[in-house]
């Protein structure tokens, strides 16, 4: 990728393994707990949130030299809230069925702490374009957690991808005996932590001191 | 200008506003269309689901269950089996044929809302502060030949824990039996109370009858397990940990079948002998 320099493309892809925002920052949970159930409503959260990342971190990179300090948080919030509606009113006219499966996360998004991380965090301090990036690649490293505990839950839950039969159940005359576990929310927390579990094996780097 | 200065921030906070409000207002202006096409199609999804006209698509194996139907085969549902009519709740008239409403285009809820439209009603547990002068039902029939009428299905509403829920309740032809309910718009906590949304207790509506044998409704959602219709036929199992929103669906129903809603429609219907 000639259109990246070396420094750009790490703030993209650091997101993903190495400063995961929820492997490592642990933020956002609150909605990887509750749409992983299925995978198809899952895509379509990590997309918004993607997005939405991805809008706020470039909206306020190029106003970080105007912000007064004062109220930059909620500036920060106003931009940030703008977006999410502006994302949960396409949900509703092109996505209708997962907009209301979705149902009040769309309208977390705006309390989700990995957006307003990135916005505090890095885009006051650096140019819209590394901040655009920044915004992508944490959006994409929640949507990897996300798409990755959707798989287990689904998978093992309903024994189902994307709402379509690969271990056929019991009650539909199959072999496989669904995981009730699974479906329910700490379902999430057991797949979320083994994933931090292996990501930290892999990354011993990422695991915090004793204190 | 100082960056700090009141006049400054005052200013920026002023932009920042009108800015994010012209793109949201933008956003909803454009896409109105569309969301309320989708929300109609949703309720007359809703519709031919609680009066039991998707299962028969099923059953014919003209659509995959779990599958949603296609625009198309909703409105040939609707045009062969389902009339829309409008009933006058303000006085026991029942039929409202010839008020000059069009029963398809009438919205029954901006008309609840609308002071010329509607009236307040007593304080209730629904907490319905209006009732709309008219209301659509929708008469289904047994077949598409002879217009035989199978069920009602009539729009029902009231206060959950965080907002109204609006819903659909068909009525078996004699007046009592309950063969389907359903929510379409509810603002409950995922995972408990927006149970109501889905079939897994929605299906322990059918075989339930609304009215004791003085016809008062007496229909109610208890605590615990109610049983099979046959034992219990006035009570529907609650849903744990949403014992508000399970209050509210008994509040609402008690509501509309009682004087307020469509308590006195009914009893004309009984009078008339019709359905029975």
């Amino acid at each position: 990728m000639a259109i990246m320099s070396r420094e750009e493309r790490t703030v993209l892809l650091d997101p993903f393994f190495n400063n995961n925002p929820i492997a490592l920052q642990v933020l956002g949970i609150c909605s990887a707990l509750a749409v992983t159930t299925q995978m198809a409503p899952s895509l379509i959260m990590c997309v918004a949130l993607t997005a939405v990342t991805a809008g706020s971190s470039l909206a306020v990179s190029i106003v970080r030299n105007y912000i007064p300090s004062s109220i930059r948080i909620i500036v920060q919030m106003c931009i940030i809230a703008s977006l999410v509606i502006v994302v949960d009113q396409i949900l509703q006219a092109y996505a209708f069925e997962i907009s209301k499966q979705l149902s009040v996360f769309v309208g977390l998004i705006i309390t989700n702490c990995i957006v307003m991380g990135r916005a505090e965090g890095y885009a006051m301090q650096n140019g819209p374009w590394s901040s655009l990036l920044d915004g992508i690649g944490n959006g994409l490293g929640y949507s990897l957690i996300l798409m990755g505990t959707a798989l287990c839950r689904e998978l093992i839950g309903s024994g189902k991808l994307f709402g379509m039969v690969v271990l056929q159940s019991v009650n539909d005359g199959g072999w496989y005996y669904p995981n009730g576990l699974m479906l329910i929310a700490p379902g999430a927390f057991f797949i979320i932590g083994f994933f931090i579990w292996g990501l930290r094996t892999w990354k011993p780097e990422q695991v915090g001191s004793e204190d | 200008m100082q960056h700090n200065s009141v006049r400054y921030i005052v200013l920026f906070a002023g932009a920042v506003c009108v800015l994010c409000s012209f793109f949201v207002s933008t956003a909803a202006v454009f896409l109105k269309d569309r969301q309320q096409a989708n929300e109609l199609l949703d309720k007359q999804e809703k519709v031919l689901e609680v009066s039991g006209l998707l299962e028969e698509l099923v059953e014919e194996g003209l659509l995959e269950e779990g599958k949603r139907p296609s625009k198309d085969q909703v409105s040939k549902s609707f045009d062969e089996r389902i009339v829309m009519r409008l009933i006058d709740l303000d006085t026991d008239a029942a039929a409202a044929d010839d008020v000059g409403i069009d029963p398809a285009t009438y919205d029954q809820l901006a008309a609840s809302k609308d002071p010329d439209m509607s009236a307040v009603v007593p304080s209730n547990f629904a907490r319905v502060r209006r009732v709309p002068r008219y209301a659509v039902v929708y008469e289904v029939f047994k077949d598409a030949e002879n217009k035989e009428l199978d069920l009602r299905v009539l729009p029902i509403e009231g206060m959950g824990l965080w907002g109204t829920m609006y819903g659909f309740l068909a009525l078996d032809s004699d007046g009592n039996t309950i063969r389907g309910l359903t929510f379409y718009k509810t603002k409950e906590t995922p995972g408990l109370g927006k149970e109501v949304e889905y079939s897994s207790w929605q299906s322990k509506w059918p075989g339930r009858k609304v009215f004791d044998a003085n016809w008062e409704p007496v229909i109610e959602v208890i605590k615990g397990v109610a049983g099979p219709p046959s034992e219990a036929p006035h009570q529907v199992d609650g849903l744990s940990g949403a014992t508000l929103t399970s209050r509210g669906v008994t509040n609402l129903l008690r509501f509309w079948f009682g004087e307020e809603g469509f308590g006195p429609y009914l009893a004309q219907l009984r009078a008339e002998g019709s359905g029975t």
